[in-house]
């Protein structure tokens, strides 16, 4: 049987055995509404466009503090690499700031830049650099030896060796570090949204709850797994597959 | 000379401050066009010599001269042949052979060149191809097409076939000997099968180990191609084994000695 099928019949059964348990009433309304409550709710939500809106401001956020934390992530990851005194010192820190979930940033986020955009925005940027800077780190300094023995009997040395050699060798481990920083700062947007003004699907979320619409929490939820899931497997994992097998790491 | 190996010395000192010498007092003259294999046990060095002529390993005491030039670092004249292809994989088979011509042609011209070291290899068709879509064989011919299209003066090749099964070893012997007859390159060729050594050079460095020296510089002169003059081959052959039997003893000793103390 084909992943996918099984796939259908597994999300099949389960919808079906939800929506069972709320028609017999297993469980009330209230504590968990039936999947036509919250089908309903995200019909409603898409047709008066609220959920459009929120998506909009959600992605937008999220591609801005991406790009960012990939172009710092990467600068910085290129520092540690090449510098000891640098990985000695900012490199602990990294793996500190690391270990830490970004929205603990959020309260000095909000003195600093406001309860706005801004600090939504910061919060996403620390959530995805550290992954990125420790991936773009590891990958420079794993390239194989051989390539730049290599490379240096062809004459290539300095600059051109880093750029033409070193970078591109890398890449797995860019496209690695990038799919985990897309993760990273995806959690951390809807915690920041949840907190903070919206529109947004975590204010949406919040807004939700605060009135007692369960069906809408759980459409919420469901539209943040599905999108995580299907930027993730359409997306990243199809070039990451792609990369590896091209650099000859996977069969 | 062509090259000149002068008086070197390497000496690594290990993780207790134990000096140990890798290579002591090598001294070597090849002329142009020769085309001469090192020959010696694992752990003799002929490796890191082979990598003192590239530039990327230095000696601790002694010179090397190619072609009139004091080697400090790698450079085009001196192309090299690893153990394994050293292909960039993110580059097809015409991009990692355009990649050290790259500087000093234009586009085309370096394309052009390529076509004419890959048809050499007989790997035209896969031009477009990327290195993990062949097999192991076809990337190392690659990586001799690609060190020959730098024209250098000298090829130096690493046990460039060590990690090939027989069959494919046993042909590249064939296309490599035809490309020395046809550039005239000068190679030195690290191996440690002696088969190999005698199948393919002029001239056979035999190296000792611990520490690295000459032990034997033999001529071959037995007539090409070589499978038509097996008598002679077999007895050159005994006589090499001979020369390094009690090279191997001494490595097992040694071993077993260090496993008997650990």
């Amino acid at each position: 049987m084909k992943p996918a099928v099984k796939r259908l019949i597994f999300f099949t059964a389960l919808i079906l055995f939800w929506g069972l348990g709320s028609q017999f009433e297993l469980w009330h309304e209230t504590i968990l509404p039936s999947p036509f409550s919250v089908w309903d709710a995200l019909v409603a939500g898409f047709a008066d466009l609220t959920l459009v809106y929120d998506l909009v401001a959600s992605f937008r956020r999220l591609l801005i503090g991406l790009a960012v934390s990939l172009l710092i992530g990467t600068a910085l990851g290129i520092l540690l690499a090449r510098s000891k005194t640098a990985d000695d010192t900012i490199g602990s820190m990294v793996l500190a700031l690391q270990s830490v979930p970004s929205i603990i940033w959020l309260p000095l986020a909000m003195m600093w830049f406001g309860l706005g955009e801004g600090a939504i925005i910061f919060v996403v940027i620390l959530g995805g650099t550290f992954v990125m800077t420790l991936n773009v780190r590891t990958g420079i300094k794993n390239v194989n030896p051989l390539y730049i023995k290599a490379a240096r009997t062809m004459g290539s040395n300095g600059i051109d060796l880093f750029w033409k050699v070193i970078i591109p060798a890398s890449i797995p481990y860019l496209v690695t570090g990038a799919r985990l920083a897309w993760a990273f700062a995806w959690r951390a947007l809807m915690a920041g949204e949840l907190l903070s003004a919206g529109p947004g699907l975590g204010y949406t979320l919040r807004y939700a709850s605060d009135f007692g619409n369960m069906a809408l929490v759980i459409g919420v939820m469901i539209i943040i797994g599905v999108v995580g899931a299907v930027v993730d497997q359409l997306i990243f994992q199809r070039i990451e597959k792609n990369v590896l097998k091209r650099w000859g790491l996977e069969s | 000379m062509f090259i000149e190996i002068q008086h070197i010395n390497k000496i690594y000192t290990d993780k207790d401050n134990n000096a140990n010498t890798v290579l002591e007092d090598i001294n070597l003259e090849i002329p142009k066009g020769q085309f001469v294999s090192i020959l010696g046990p694992s752990g003799c060095g002929k490796s890191t010599l082979l990598s003192m002529i590239a530039g990327l390993t230095s000696a601790s005491s002694g010179g090397i001269v190619v072609d009139g030039k004091n080697v400090q670092k790698p450079g085009k004249d001196r192309g090299m042949v690893f153990q394994e292809a050293a292909l960039f994989p993110w580059m097809t088979v015409t991009e990692n052979v355009v990649f050290p011509l790259r500087k000093e042609m234009s586009k085309k011209q370096a394309i052009e060149r390529a076509r004419h070291f890959l048809q050499m290899v007989q790997l035209s068709n896969y031009a477009g191809h990327y290195p993990h879509e062949l097999s192991g064989g076809m990337q190392q011919r690659v990586s001799i097409a690609r060190s020959l299209a730098m024209d250098p003066a000298v090829l130096l090749m690493d046990e460039p076939f060590g990690a090939l099964d027989e069959q494919t070893r046993s042909r590249l012997h064939g296309q490599l000997e035809k490309i020395w007859i046809d550039t005239k390159k000068t190679i030195v060729f690290v191996t440690h099968s002696i088969q190999e050594s005698i199948k393919l050079s002029d001239r056979i460095v035999v190296m000792g180990t611990r520490p690295g020296t000459v032990i034997a510089d033999i001529e071959v002169d037995i007539p090409r191609p070589r499978e038509e003059h097996k008598q002679q081959v077999a007895a050159l052959e005994e006589r090499i084994m001979g020369l390094l039997k009690g090279e191997i003893d001494k490595v097992i000793n040694e071993e077993l000695a260090y496993e008997a103390r650990s």
